[in-house]
């Protein structure tokens, strides 16, 4: 259902006070209708929206002005925003928002790489083959995060673990390696684990955008005698940048929220916590809702700043899938 | 108008469908409030062989239909557990009639009131015979808040070959720097708790006790006023022995994410020679010899003394753990709660718990039970060293002090005698002031 081919198109040279008139005229007739279906549609959904986003947000924000505690409820006291100082000025939450960042930009231009790659075989692979090559490489994706996380990481532990075993061979790799006890060992695992688990999920998002590339402007350009290459730089990825840019959107912001994997490996241990896990550390472990409330906001507003930084600086339309608009 | 012939057909639809939801939500309804038969006390606890489930069955029947029993079981961890029982507690949930409370959380919960109080006459039957720390660890403000149910104290487990092959006498106490030398001397590695965790502060804890020392020194005052005893001689040596351990390689590359289950399995191993852990890797070693993963001669090969001291001729003081029972104060049934919980905390079960499950009585009767001394051969050097044994600080900031503990002790090689203790007070400090994050 769409409006807009409802929308009527003023004749030429008609402008002013009549031509509004008669738009609205227009518009109130069966689109104003479908307008209305639309709201009774959706309406719901928006009220459940409201509910479980809005409301907790609010509440959020309100008791991050308060010194809080859930087991001294009797001290509770206004603060206005001196939790946000408290935060701001504290090496952890800084130290915690680049383990995030790095966590983020590895992961996805990796994911990036990887998908693309799995997308461009996936949409060349015989059709005979192509249903199972595609569940084949969404297994991961179905995982549930948890799951993924202790298998990942008791692969790694140095007392249940293989991966030293086995690899034994490769430089750096010993039994007495201790996966988990260095910041940067456990960020790979952290983020090889990441990697694994949200590739497919990547890679499909590119399936439908390469999908919807014109066989006939490659075709023609072939007949132009560019090359593979050419054909990929010129051709297929400008005509996919959009899937490209949600693709990206949608993972930098699933990645900038990862709490299970470094929960379950490392409990943000040698540094390597992440801000989610701050959060729920600080309003879940220490009870402090108030404290928690602003690292809650503050990574809320961190969010808000990757969206608005994806929609309007790189431009990504959310409504088209379609490159080159 | 087609829309129009519509409308009354969904009206009709609303109707009907809001009748089901009406009809259902009477079902509901009517099923919530006929509750027959005796009132249900739900008991909140902490994963373990079923042994608690056992006795939940054992006092309804005792009850003879004054009240049925329910578990309910928590997290794993004892963080979550805690996590989940404040949580419900501050929103007054009423279906906490009974729960399993590791002594540390205890005065957090009973401070802004959360617990039900105990009844005299309920605090002067279960109190008797009751193990010291354990009774420190139920009480709050010089007032009993839970009730005592079993108590757990780590020993020191040696591979008599390897104490043998280092010259030590184990049959007289021995000292953190004899298992030093010992298992340097041997090269084998020594089973102690390097993860960033509740084992770390339960390690240290005993280190500074042993060491005639306190973490805080006024654990009952409030955030802005309490005083650290950890930068002192106390504080010191035992990070000494933590930071020997450490980066002289004697708690094996796995130390700095050592839990308790994996120092019992390096202990097992070639390199085991001294561990320091709590008696369940007696059944569990036996059960993994019954299973074959373990050689049989290895459960000969397993001795046990008191923990080790610090310095010789000063008694150690060790680890102290175990749950103690306490009621909700939304509670709807306290009283019942309470008459359950003296069922549970009997010597008779506590023994019987001992026995299936591992986990020794906090009541010194209980360990009368001849069938203890077949399953437990150590089961008097645990009472011995439950006499001895010291609680973790009692305080209401007991989760920040513990964490800060950890993310300052943890990992072991990381820790500097002459600057670690000083450094973790004034960290502590600066946290329960809320000047920063932790």
């Amino acid at each position: 259902m769409s409006t807009t081919t409802e929308t009527p198109t003023l004749p030429s040279g008609e402008t002013g006070r009549a031509g509004r008139r008669r738009a609205v005229q227009q518009f109130s007739d069966r689109a104003k209708a479908e307008r209305r279906l639309g709201w009774w549609l959706a309406g719901p959904a928006f009220v459940v929206m409201l509910a479980v986003t809005a409301y907790p947000i609010l509440q959020a924000m309100y008791d991050s002005l308060f010194s809080y505690r859930l087991t001294a409820p009797d001290e509770r006291a206004f603060v206005g925003l001196a939790n946000y100082g408290v935060v701001l000025t504290d090496v952890v939450w800084w130290r915690d928002l680049g383990v995030t960042l790095l966590i983020t930009v590895v992961t996805v231009v990796v994911e990036l790489i990887l998908g693309f790659a799995l997308a461009l075989v996936m949409h060349k692979a015989l059709k005979a083959v192509r249903g199972w090559l595609r569940t084949a490489i969404l297994v991961p994706y179905g995982i549930i995060t948890v799951v993924s996380a202790f298998a990942w990481f008791y692969m790694f532990d140095i007392n249940s673990g293989f991966v030293n075993t086995w690899f034994n061979w490769v430089p750096g790799i010993s039994p007495d390696l201790n996966w988990f006890a260095g910041t940067w060992t456990s960020l790979f695992v952290i983020m090889a684990s990441e990697i694994w688990k949200t590739t497919p999920f990547i890679s499909l998002l590119l399936l439908a955008g390469l999908a919807q590339v014109p066989d006939e402007l490659t075709e023609a350009a072939e007949v132009d005698g560019a090359t593979w290459w050419q054909r990929m730089q010129r051709v297929i990825l400008p005509n996919m940048k959009a899937a490209i840019m949600v693709a990206v959107l949608f993972r930098a912001l699933d990645a900038f929220r990862i709490f299970d994997n470094v929960f379950i490996m490392t409990n943000g241990a040698f540094n390597t916590e992440v801000l989610s896990l701050l959060a729920y550390r600080t309003s879940i472990g220490r009870l402090e809702i108030g404290l928690g409330s602003a690292v809650s906001v503050l990574l809320f507003v961190c969010v808000l700043l990757i969206c608005f930084i994806a929609i309007k600086l790189f431009k990504v339309d959310l409504a088209s899938q379609r490159g080159g608009k | 108008m087609p829309r129009d012939g519509n409308r009354p057909r969904y009206r009709r639809g609303t109707a009907r469908a809001g009748a089901v939801v009406l009809a259902l939500g009477a079902t509901l309804l009517a099923g919530c409030s006929t509750e027959e038969g005796p009132p249900t006390l739900t008991w909140y606890i902490n994963p373990d062989a079923g042994g608690q489930a056992a006795i939940a069955e054992k006092c309804t029947e005792a009850a003879g239909g004054e009240y049925r029993i329910e578990t309910s079981l928590l997290p794993n961890e004892a963080a979550s557990q805690r996590e989940q029982l404040a949580r419900r507690l501050a929103a007054g949930d009423s279906s906490l009639d009974i729960m399993s409370l590791d002594p540390p959380f205890i005065p957090e919960l009973a401070e802004p009131g959360f617990l039900a109080p105990v009844p005299d006459t309920v605090a002067q039957r279960t109190t008797q015979n009751v193990v010291e720390g354990a009774l420190t660890g139920a009480t709050w403000k010089d007032k009993l808040v839970a009730v005592p149910f079993w108590a757990n104290t780590q020993l020191l487990w040696y591979r008599k070959s390897v104490a043998e092959a280092a010259g030590l006498d184990m049959s007289k106490p021995v000292t953190w720097q004899q298992l030093i030398d010992a298992a340097a001397k041997e090269d084998k590695y020594l089973g102690v708790q390097g993860q960033r965790g509740e084992s770390m502060t339960v390690w240290l804890n005993a280190l500074v006790e042993s060491a005639g020392g306190h973490i805080l020194e006024n654990p009952e005052a409030k955030a802005d006023q309490i005083q650290l005893g950890l930068a002192s001689k106390a504080g010191t040596e035992a990070a000494q022995v933590i930071s020997t351990i450490g980066k002289d390689g004697l708690g094996g590359p796995g130390l700095p994410t050592q839990d308790e289950n994996n120092s019992m399995t390096l202990f097992q191993g070639d390199k085991g020679s001294f561990m320091v852990n709590w008696p369940f890797v007696w059944p569990a070693t036996n059960a993994a010899v019954e299973d074959g993963t373990l050689d049989p001669s290895l459960l000969k090969d397993i001795g046990w003394t008191l923990y080790p001291r610090m310095n010789e001729g000063e008694q150690s003081a060790p680890p102290l753990g175990g749950i103690n029972l306490g009621v909700g104060a939304a509670s709807k049934h306290p009283d019942l709660a309470y008459a359950a919980i003296e069922c549970i905390v009997s010597p008779e079960n506590q023994a019987e718990y001992f026995i299936t499950n591992g986990n020794p009585p906090s009541n010194t009767e209980a360990y009368k039970d001849p069938r203890i001394k077949e399953s437990f051969p150590m089961a008097d050097t645990i009472r011995e060293s439950l006499e001895l044994s010291a609680p973790r600080p009692q305080t209401v900031f007991y989760n920040e002090v513990s964490t800060s503990l950890q993310q300052n002790f943890a990992p072991p090689d990381q820790v500097d005698p002459a600057i670690t203790p000083q450094e973790t007070s004034d960290f502590i400090v600066s946290v329960l002031r809320g000047e920063n994050l932790l």
